[in-house]
């Protein structure tokens, strides 16, 4: 399992797109919202944690059906589904791989974009927070959409269509989190919420990926 | 030992070949013959679990069986040692001594996947069979875009290090590889039109 | 013989052509009933008036909504498991059914909402719950659409139902969270202290039987049409071999 996130994060490194197109992307998206809403700080600072949270979701979902198609299309995707790499096992670590290279750089970045939206300052610390909870959700939720439509020649836009309502709930609970802690409210609950979806997609997710992934490559 | 006994395998719902019986013992090697569309790629398919039988079973030790195909899976952002040193590691064994000289890939070894011709790509993915260390390994045309020097380093490969260490191959090829395996031509078991056990069935 | 036999394509063509007819013919009879005696035999309502009428179609269409939702559900376990064709079909079937009703609820819902709270939308957790099921029932359709092997679509689309089924769950708590909301409760529940009164209470059992009468005419309906279509098809594939 070490082999191949060790070998994902090689190629993403690699083929260069993984860690700079995400976040390019996430930063465009955010400088974008002031040129349609208006540059009234208060306004801006007020829908911060939810442009944040949009942003960072589109970004990952992004590059969400480049996890299977390349190995479907090289054959090496077959060649894992005969080793004795358990297939459950390779969807959770590919989710990982996704998110080392688009969730993480995207909390990290994130502070400084809400600087530019000027996010209230009690809310960065809920913000780096709920980002680092709620992203791997975002990438194993992204995995089993991917592995869903790998076989499909244009499974792009149909993977954004399948994905996004997926998202709702990670959305919600993260996005509330920062908001109430920039109003200064106890936002515990939403990220015990928020774990809970992680955790569980992570413990379930990779089963249903796996035989999605079987029943694509028969 | 590999057995199959009435194997029916179909491609797409629909039944290709129908009740294949055969057997080869460890150190062997069967060639599968027959015309393009027979259903020799299916059947590797099935045998190596990619795809679920019809009917029938298949017989061979657990965890035992390799599949390799057209598709190598070779990553052309990798070297050619870290193609085979991330399968050597899936496979939790070591690089063996040796490997790149029996393919002929002792000066690639530092050139990117994606630099490499389509032959020296294939010798690549064959390579990839001698790291793996599986017992049973079902091959779809594994010479493709290989010279005639290639397939014999192939082929001594498969002889000398492979099959006398009590391995098995099945191979589908239209090429002569030299080998003193006997050959299963699959014309006779082309499923009927109205064999039964296909998808469509119950619509019929 | 198992109630599974059934479930054959051919047995099923066969029994439900005679049942058909009646059920639409009955799911008719209960909507005219239901419709004409709740639009024009009911008192208004002492606080919301001759709008409070809309709940004949409002409140039958967001039940079959989810209902429809859960059928697809069963159907596609029952294919996962026993792996019967007409199971699958009949869950692709149900979809289109399911967005109708979804659509139905939402916009009865705009326009009771209207003069009630005085807008058309608002981000309601009941309203914006049927949103996100709206979406759901897009992008199960959407991948049915997608896939040419008729197997695999069944399949796939029987996973991303179940995975669908509990993040919906989730969204709707999600979204009680998010919002505490405009909508009145439950206008039907088994405790009888928050019921609606029986004036309004029994033309909206009719209503209400109407609909999953409607519901399951269409989709026996729609299940035949798919059955046929994937016979032409089967008989295709075997011409082309021959």
């Amino acid at each position: 399992m070490i082999a191949l996130l060790l070998r994902d994060l090689r190629l993403a490194i690699r083929a260069g797109g993984g860690f700079g197109l995400g976040l390019a992307f996430f930063l465009i998206v955010v400088v974008l919202v002031p040129f349609g809403v208006g540059p009234e700080t208060e306004l801006l600072s007020r829908i911060a944690p939810g442009i944040l949270w949009v942003a960072s979701l589109l970004a990952a979902l992004l590059s969400l059906d480049r996890i299977f198609a390349l190995d479907y299309e090289d054959g090496s995707l077959a060649l894992l589904a005969t080793s004795p790499l358990p297939l459950e096992g390779a969807a959770m670590v590919k989710a990982l791989a996704h998110w080392i290279t688009t969730g993480l750089p995207l909390t990290l970045a994130a502070p400084a974009l809400g600087f530019l939206l000027s996010l209230a300052p009690e809310a960065y610390a809920y913000l780096l927070v709920s980002l680092m909870i709620g992203t791997p959700a975002l990438s194993m939720i992204g995995t089993f959409g991917a592995a869903l439509t790998v076989g499909l020649r244009r499974g792009g836009l149909l993977l954004s269509l399948l994905v996004l309502p997926l998202y709702v709930p990670t959305l919600i609970f993260g996005a509330e989190a920062v908001r109430r802690g920039a109003e200064g409210l106890d936002p515990t609950g939403a990220l015990m919420l928020m774990a809970g979806i992680t955790a569980g997609s992570f413990a379930l997710l990779p089963f249903a990926t796996a035989a999605v992934l079987r029943i694509n490559l028969r | 030992m590999l057995t199959v006994q009435n194997l029916t395998c179909a491609r797409g719902g629909v039944p290709v070949l129908a009740d294949v019986s055969f057997a080869v013992e460890a150190g062997r090697t069967l060639i599968l013959r027959g015309p393009n569309g027979i259903g020799k790629t299916t059947l590797l398919r099935t045998l190596a679990g990619l795809q679920p039988a019809i009917g029938g079973e298949v017989t061979f030790p657990e965890d035992e069986g390799a599949y390799a195909s057209h598709a190598d899976g070779i990553k052309t952002a990798l070297t050619v040692t870290e193609n085979l040193s991330f399968w050597a590691d899936v496979h939790g064994a070591p690089l063996p001594d040796g490997i790149f000289e029996t393919f002929d890939l002792a000066d690639l070894r530092d050139r990117l996947g994606g630099t490499l011709s389509a032959g020296q790509k294939r010798r690549l993915g064959l390579a990839r069979l001698g790291v793996i260390g599986r017992k049973v390994l079902f091959l779809d045309e594994p010479t493709v875009s290989l010279d005639g020097f290639s397939v014999k380093l192939f082929a001594d490969w498969l002889q000398n290090a492979h099959l006398a260490a009590g391995g098995i191959a099945v191979i589908a090829t239209h090429i002569d590889l030299g080998l003193d395996a006997p050959e299963l031509d699959l014309t006779p078991f082309k499923a009927a039109d109205d064999a039964g056990g296909g998808s469509d069935e119950a619509f019929l | 013989m198992s109630m599974w036999e059934y479930a054959n394509p051919k047995l099923f063509m066969g029994w439900t052509r005679p049942v058909l007819p009646w059920m639409f013919a009955s799911a008719g009879v209960c909507l005219v009933v239901g419709l004409v005696w709740g639009f024009f035999f009911t008192p208004d309502d002492f606080r919301q008036g001759s709008t409070v009428k809309i709940i004949y179609l409002h409140v039958p269409s967001a039940l079959m909504a989810i209902n429809a939702w859960i059928m697809m559900l069963v159907a596609s376990l029952i294919w996962v498991v026993r792996r019967h064709h007409v199971s699958a079909l009949a869950a692709r079937a149900a979809a289109p059914v399911g967005v109708v009703f979804t659509l139905i609820a939402l916009f009865t819902g705009g326009i009771w909402g209207q003069p009630m709270w005085g807008t058309y939308w608002a981000w309601d957790p009941r309203l914006t719950s049927f949103l996100i099921l709206f979406l759901f029932y897009l992008g199960y359709i959407a991948l049915w659409e997608a896939i040419e092997d008729p197997d695999t679509a069944a399949d796939l689309t029987s996973v991303l139902c179940m995975v669908g089924s509990v993040f919906a769950i989730l969204s709707r708590y999600a979204v009680l969270f998010w919002n505490q909301g405009l909508h009145q409760g439950a206008s039907l529940s088994l405790d009888k202290e928050e019921n609606i009164s029986d004036v309004f209470w029994f033309p909206l059992l009719v209503c209400i039987a109407g609909f999953v009468l409607l519901f399951v005419a269409l989709v026996l309906m729609r299940t035949r049409t798919e059955i046929r279509a994937r016979r032409i098809r089967a008989l295709e594939a075997r011409a082309r071999r021959a």
